[in-house]
Order: structure tokens, then sequence, then C-alpha cells
């Protein structure tokens, strides 16, 4: 049986490291974590967390921050790495090894891939990756999994389908290992050259049922789960393939009434324009709740990492 | 035996790499950094009969004794390879190539926004998922790697 203090000391560096039951303990420490948000708590009062953006993320930092002040403790950090001595070419390795002593915790966001493994490799506190690059984002995936929980009351034998930008975007690669631990069908729609990279599809072909397809309308209507995510300009060569691709990737309320009615629409924001504004009024709207979901999950991970819950 | 020693001769001194996987024996000189203009007497026989492997390439190289680095090298491309060190005509040394199941610092990452290949005091390091055919994944960012990505960085 899991423990609590299991967890204590570990580093969250890609949702590929953790177990089913250890994704299931963490899930179910976030919801106790939901009361505590307008209670607050001393949980980890005296505890400091370290916040280094070396990429700008106002969302995600945030989330980690409102999360260690939910819980009493404080938070130091930067998030623009232009005006620290990161600027002046000092390495990642450097910058962990003094920032170290005067945390007990450090959260990462780094544009280069593979960052946080390198990062926990070198401090001696540990490290929860948010964001490497286009590789993970495994805290956006526990909050995924948390807001399909709540929404559906399970994980399992839900019909799944993550749309848009699945090569590059870092959180559908965390989301999609994350689902591989349960008994989902998954589709993967997108268009032919934003395609599920081949390393994650390796991972979890096998373990579940997986669907790569260019087009959700014949899919619509059976899912549980659509997961949106945005995709960015910078990723076609050609600007017409761009405007050509954009406009069948986006979601209004129109599309969505050929859906079901306990369908979920989810986002990892900030959202652009692939999510209509008249979308937000529907029922099927989980986007916004989702942030509520990344505090309890990362109070969660904080409290159990710190091993302030016994 | 006959048939061996008449497609290549037998040498003084040097390397005799035996059992490279057919195709392959040009790339061994290459992932060696053999280029054929330093001078050595360099032979190359390539999809010979073999016993063991139906097929195989052999390569020869004169005066050059392979470091064991070298011979780490060849392991990423020629599993099964076995290397001789000739001295005055006789096997003065056997060695096997053994691929680890961790490779450090013989090739980088393919992934140019890997953190390895950034300016961080780390040595590249890849895991061998699968030996034949090769498959590499980068211990940091989890790209993954088959022989062709290897033989490009030489
Ligand atoms: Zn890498």
């Amino acid at each position: 049986m899991l423990k609590a203090n299991d967890f204590e000391g570990r580093d969250v560096i890609s949702i590929k490291d953790f177990t089913r039951e250890e994704i299931d303990f963490i899930l179910k420490t976030a919801s106790r974590m939901a009361p505590l948000v307008e209670k607050g708590s001393d949980l980890l009062r005296g505890k400091i967390l370290a916040t280094l953006f070396f990429e700008p993320s106002t969302r995600t930092r945030l989330s980690f921050e409102a999360s260690m002040h939910r819980l009493g403790g404080s938070v130091i950090g930067f998030s623009q790495p232009g005006v620290s001595s990161v600027a002046k070419g000092e390495s990642l390795a450097d910058t962990v090894r003094v920032v170290e002593n005067y945390a007990d915790v450090i959260v990462i966001r780094h544009p280069l891939e593979g960052a946080a493994r390198l990062a926990a490799e070198f401090a001696q506190v540990p490290v929860i990756n948010a964001g490497s690059g286009s590789e993970e984002h495994p805290t956006q995936a526990l909050l995924d999994l948390h807001t399909i929980l709540e929404a559906k009351g399970r994980i399992d034998g839900l019909k799944i389908a993550l749309l848009g930008d699945l090569r590059y975007g870092r959180t559908v690669h965390s989301l999609a290992y994350a689902l591989s631990n349960y008994d989902v069908e998954l589709f993967l729609v997108s268009p032919p050259q934003l395609r599920m990279k081949r390393e994650v599809l390796k991972d979890i072909k096998g373990k579940i049922q997986v669907v790569e397809m260019d087009d959700l309308t014949p899919l619509l209507q059976d899912l549980d789960v659509l997961y949106v995510t945005r995709i960015q300009k910078e990723r076609f060569p050609d600007p017409l393939e761009y405007e050509k691709v954009k406009g069948s990737y986006r979601i209004d309320k129109k599309l969505l009434e050929s859906g079901r009615e306990d369908l979920i629409v989810m986002h990892p924001l900030p959202r652009i324009t692939e999510i209509a504004p008249d979308v937000d009024e529907t029922p099927q709207a989980w986007y916004f709740k989702e942030v509520r979901h990344g505090l309890y999950v990362r109070m969660a991970l904080l409290a159990l990492i710190l091993g302030a819950i016994k | 035996m006959t048939e061996r020693t008449l497609l290549i001769r037998k040498i003084e001194n040097g390397t005799v790499i035996d059992h490279i996987t057919a195709g392959y024996a040009l790339d061994v000189l290459r992932i060696l950094g053999i280029r054929g203009r330093e001078g050595n007497v360099i032979s190359i026989a390539m999809n010979v009969p073999s016993r063991k492997l139906g097929r195989k390439d052999i390569v020869k190289i004169e005066d050059r004794e392979l470091r064991p680095e070298e011979v780490d090298r060849i392991a990423l491309i020629a599993p099964q390879a076995t290397i001789n060190i000739i001295r005055d005509f006789a096997v003065a040394e056997k060695k096997r190539v053994t691929l680890p199941e961790v490779i450090v610092g013989i090739v980088k990452c393919a992934n140019p926004t890997c953190i390895s290949n950034s300016n961080e005091p780390v040595t590249p390091q890849l895991n061998v998922v699968q030996r034949s055919p090769l498959l590499l994944r980068c211990h940091y960012c989890g790209t993954i790697m088959e022989k062709e990505d290897v033989l490009k960085q030489f």
C-alpha cells in the first residue's frame, strides 16, 4: 500500500515516472486540498518554494505560488531570466546549486527539453517540472485528470480526443502518458504535420487503444472528453497552409450541438481563437474550471513532496 | 578459411574487424573517423558468406591498433563484431565489442533543443532501448535515435 510519505523528497519530472497507483494517490490528495483553498492552512508554514521561470508563463507560475501561499508557505524566484545571472550565461546546473540553498523545493519552467531532469540531478532539494520545452508538463496532466474525475466521476472507460498541435504541445504529451495508465480510448486529432510525437506514440501504443485522425466531426457524437490545444502559426513554414488548417480545428457552439450533452471541453489555456467565446456559456465548457483543479493538484504535490502529509 | 585469405591478405600488424553486420563496413570506418587519407593500408570485404551471420563484412586496418573507446563505438552499428589486434602476423589480442546499457559521451542527443546540447556541465547520455535494430533514447529529453541518427555524427 502506498503511503503519503512515499512521496517525500520526490522529483516530479515526467508523468512517466509515476505509476497509476501513485497518480491516483495524488488525485485523491488533491481532492482533500479543495476545502483548504477557502479555509487556508499552515501545512507548509516555514517552507520556501523557489520558482525558476526561464520562459514566461504567468498562469503556471501564479498557480504554483498561490498553492504555496494557501498552504502557509512562502515563495521566492524569478520569471524574467533576462534580469538575472542567467542572462550573463550562467548554466542551469549552477543556478540550481545556488537556489537550493534558499528553498525547500524548486519549480522550473525552461525552454529546452530535458531541462527539469538535469536540474533535478544537480539539486539536493526536490524539483518539479513546470514545462520543459516541447517535452512535458506533468502537473498540467495531473490537473487535467483531476478535472475529468470531477466532471465524469471516473477516467476508465472514457472516449477522449486530444485536438490540435500534438507534435509540439507539451501538455498533450504528458496527458497522453497519464491517460495511458487508464482504460481509455484515445483519439489523436491533428493536421498531418502536427501528429503526436513518435516518442509518445511508442510509449502509449500497446497500453491503450490509440487512433490518429485528421477530422474531429465523425468522432464528436460519441466523445466524453474533448481536449483542445492551440495550433501555432510559427509551426507552419507556409502561412497559407496554416490558414487552411486553422479553421478546421476551431470549436464553436454550433459544432458542439452534434456532440453529447455531457461532453466536456478542456483546454490548457491560454486560448486564442481555437475555442469560440460562445462556447464559454455552454455546460460543456470546462476550461476555466480546470484552473481551480490546478491549485488542488499543486497544493497536493507540494504537501506530499515536502512531507507535510503523514 | 582459404577462401577468406584469398579475399583479403593476412596483415603483419594492425586490427582486423570481423563479423561486421553485412553492408556496414564503410560505416564502421566512418564511425572510427577513418577516411582513407591516413595512409594505412585498409582492406574491406563486404557481404562475405559467414556460417554465423549468413553474410558479414570484414575490415583490416594495417599498422593501427584500435583503442577501447573506438571498439565501443563499433558496437553501436555492428553489435556482433569481433576485433583482433594483430602483431607480427599473429593474433595478439581478441576483443568483443559490447554495447553497454547506457552510452555515455560517444554520441550526442539528436534533438538540437535538448538541454544536453546546451552549455551545461553534463555528458550526453543515451539509454539503449533496443540493440538490433539500434534504438537509443536520450536520458534527458527522451528523444529516440536510430542507427542513421548516430552515423550522421561521424
Ligand atoms: Zn536529449
